[in-house]
């Protein structure tokens, strides 16, 4: 178990919004994290990747406590690819790919061949490398979280975080995305709305309810018509051996 | 290989262009201090400053020596330090503020300054032992902490340092004008309306050592800093998860660059438009990285602060016009062109 909580809450201004959430995420496994707006799915991606500090409780780093480990250090371990981040510089793809080699370089050293090397590979493991002198503000949406994952891999890290990775993308490149983080064998944990998707390409599932874990367990497990009742309050109709042998997900007009 | 012969060829036009920009800038200051109303000729204007260098007697009199050695050239290194300084305060606001639009006084300090500045001098308070100069700066830092405390206490985060400088710009500013407008009499307000705009007169060697010394103190601490401004790109929590402590960052290049600019302002005024048009001339030339855009960004303030206050205090010989006052006509028209070239596709 390389990134896990223990009984972690994140209390803002009275609210809470993360709620005793206890999670084990497994060497190499894709942990999809479901729930309506609002359930502390991001909220709860920040705490996994430090950015935030927890009100109480844990996030485990190989069973280390993050509060404890240099943000720098983390910044080596664990990447994170955020919901459509924007900037107004006009950077180009290579640029947005070096910054993840920040962590991994001294105060004044120049960029050195690991680094070169870092940014070339994941450039081609995004698969584009011939795009890496184009302008950001030219790519579209699709491109862009392509880039975010690049520079993400650029970080080298073991762990990967994704903030809805899929939004605002058509299906195709929907699909094309999670293919991707799938492909890339890392330990991952993916923010998603679309419940078809996560069945797809995760391992496991968790879902959150009010900041708190409702459901947890393999796609089977997890994805069932009570469940969807109570989490989003839709009926649905689950075949639980729909195509490519993970359960497909209809929804029906009306309450559940 | 190719590509590490490429970099290599790269950073030989880059040791090229430093060296170009640098000497561009000695040959600017070189030229400058040869310029203006006093008759003298190229050649003694040199043979003063080589024999303050110690290279032999220039046989130039003592109000020639006077005019080159303590008026012309600590002007001109002013002008030069200002413009390196003010420039570099405007492309680190830009970037940790992710606003296009800030500048070195978006924080207040040059309000704040403006009110130490006419409470000294309109008011009389400091009794005669507290010149313009330190009262600007009080009045700078005490505008400058007052944006701190305020941005800190409404979480922070860039927008909130932003209006809270508004907040405090618009404060200083209302305080300066009731100060002055309530027990100035018209040669006082002259003279501080004067120093607002920003002038480079009456600068000594005083003002260029102080002045230099912060400068590149500054310049050393942002320069260690490029790549977590290089981390802020794509905003905050972006630069934290690159392992960037965020509130640090931001806590130290925020005071920095308020010293800097208020060093600055009390020195020669508020000079504006350099540190708002300035780094955006250098991000065109050299990218968005740090580590190049600041040293780059300094010399091209510098280059152009120069020429500037030459033609400021020569076009109307021996009417001089503010400095600030020519920054703005150069800059307003740049600065159309930045947001023409921003538009957004309608």
């Amino acid at each position: 178990m390389s990134l896990s909580t223990r009984d972690v809450s994140w209390v803002v201004g009275g609210r809470r919004i993360v709620d005793g959430v206890t999670l084990d995420v497994a060497d190499g496994s894709v942990v999809g994290l479901l729930g309506p707006n609002g359930s502390g799915k991001s909220s709860l991606l920040r705490l996994l990747a430090g950015v935030r500090s927890p009100s109480s409780g844990q996030v485990l780093l190989d069973g280390v406590d993050l509060a404890g480990i240099r943000r720098r250090d983390v910044a080596r371990r664990v990447a994170v690819v955020e919901q459509q981040a924007q900037t107004e510089l006009d950077l180009v793809v290579a640029d947005v790919v070096r910054l993840g080699r920040i962590p991994h370089r001294s105060t004044w050293a120049p960029e050195g061949e690991d680094d070169r090397a870092a940014v070339a590979e994941a450039l081609a493991r995004v698969e584009l490398t011939e795009m890496a002198s184009r302008s950001w503000h030219t790519l579209s949406g699709g491109e862009r979280q392509r880039v975010h994952i690049a520079r993400a891999l650029a970080q080298q890290p073991q762990e990967l975080l994704l903030d809805e990775p899929t939004n605002h993308l058509d299906v195709h490149h929907q699909l094309d995305l999670l293919d991707l983080v799938r492909r890339l064998r890392m330990t991952s944990v993916v923010a998603l709305h679309d419940l078809n998707l996560a069945a797809m390409f995760c391992d496991r599932l968790v879902v959150l309810k009010d900041g708190a874990v409702v459901a947890a367990g393999t796609p089977g497990e997890v994805l069932t018509t009570g469940l969807i009742a109570d989490v989003y309050r839709v009926r649905a109709v689950v075949t639980p051996e729909g195509p490519g042998g993970v359960p497909s997900v209809r929804f029906e007009p009306g309450p559940p | 290989m190719t590509t590490g012969s490429i970099s290599a060829a790269a950073r030989g036009v880059r040791w090229t262009l430093w060296a170009a920009g640098l000497a561009l800038l000695a040959l600017s200051i070189a030229v400058a201090i040869t310029i203006g109303p006093a008759d003298l000729s190229v050649g003694d204007v040199f043979s003063v400053v080589g024999q303050h260098l110690g290279l032999g007697d220039a046989g130039v009199s003592r109000i020639r020596d006077g005019i080159v050695w303590e008026l012309r050239l600590p002007r001109t290194l002013l002008a030069a330090v200002c413009g390196a300084g003010l420039a570099i305060c405007g492309a680190i606001m830009q970037s940790l503020l992710r606003n296009p639009l800030a500048d070195p006084f978006v924080l207040g300090i040059s309000s704040g300054a403006s009110t130490g500045a006419v409470m000294v001098v309109v008011l009389g308070v400091g009794g005669g032992i507290i010149t313009l100069s330190t009262g600007a700066f009080i009045g700078a830092v005490v505008a400058f902490a007052m944006v701190l405390l305020l941005a800190a206490g409404a979480g922070g985060t860039p927008d909130r340092v932003v209006l809270a400088g508004v907040a405090a710009t618009q404060l200083f500013s209302a305080l300066t004008s009731f100060i002055v407008t309530s027990s100035a009499d018209a040669e006082q307000t002259r003279g501080v309306l004067f120093w607002l705009l920003g002038s480079l007169s009456g600068a000594g060697w005083h003002d260029v050592l102080t002045c230099g010394a912060v400068c590149l103190t500054g310049l050393v601490v942002c320069i260690a800093l490029a790549p977590a401004l290089d981390a802020f790109a794509f905003g905050e929590d972006a630069a934290s998860s690159l392992g960037i402590s965020v509130r640090w960052v931001r806590l130290v290049l925020l005071v920095v660059t308020a010293l800097i600019t208020a060093t600055l302002v009390s020195a020669a005024g508020a000079i504006g438009f350099v540190g708002l048009v300035l780094p955006h001339a250098a991000r065109a030339v050299v990218g968005p990285g740090h580590r190049l855009l600041l040293p780059a960004t300094a010399l091209i303030g510098a280059i152009f602060l120069v020429w500037v206050d030459t033609v400021a205090r020569t076009v109307f010989s021996p009417q001089e016009l503010p400095v600030g006052v020519v920054t703005a006509l150069v800059g307003v028209p740049a600065f159309a062109v930045i947001l023409y070239r921003r538009r957004v596709p309608a």
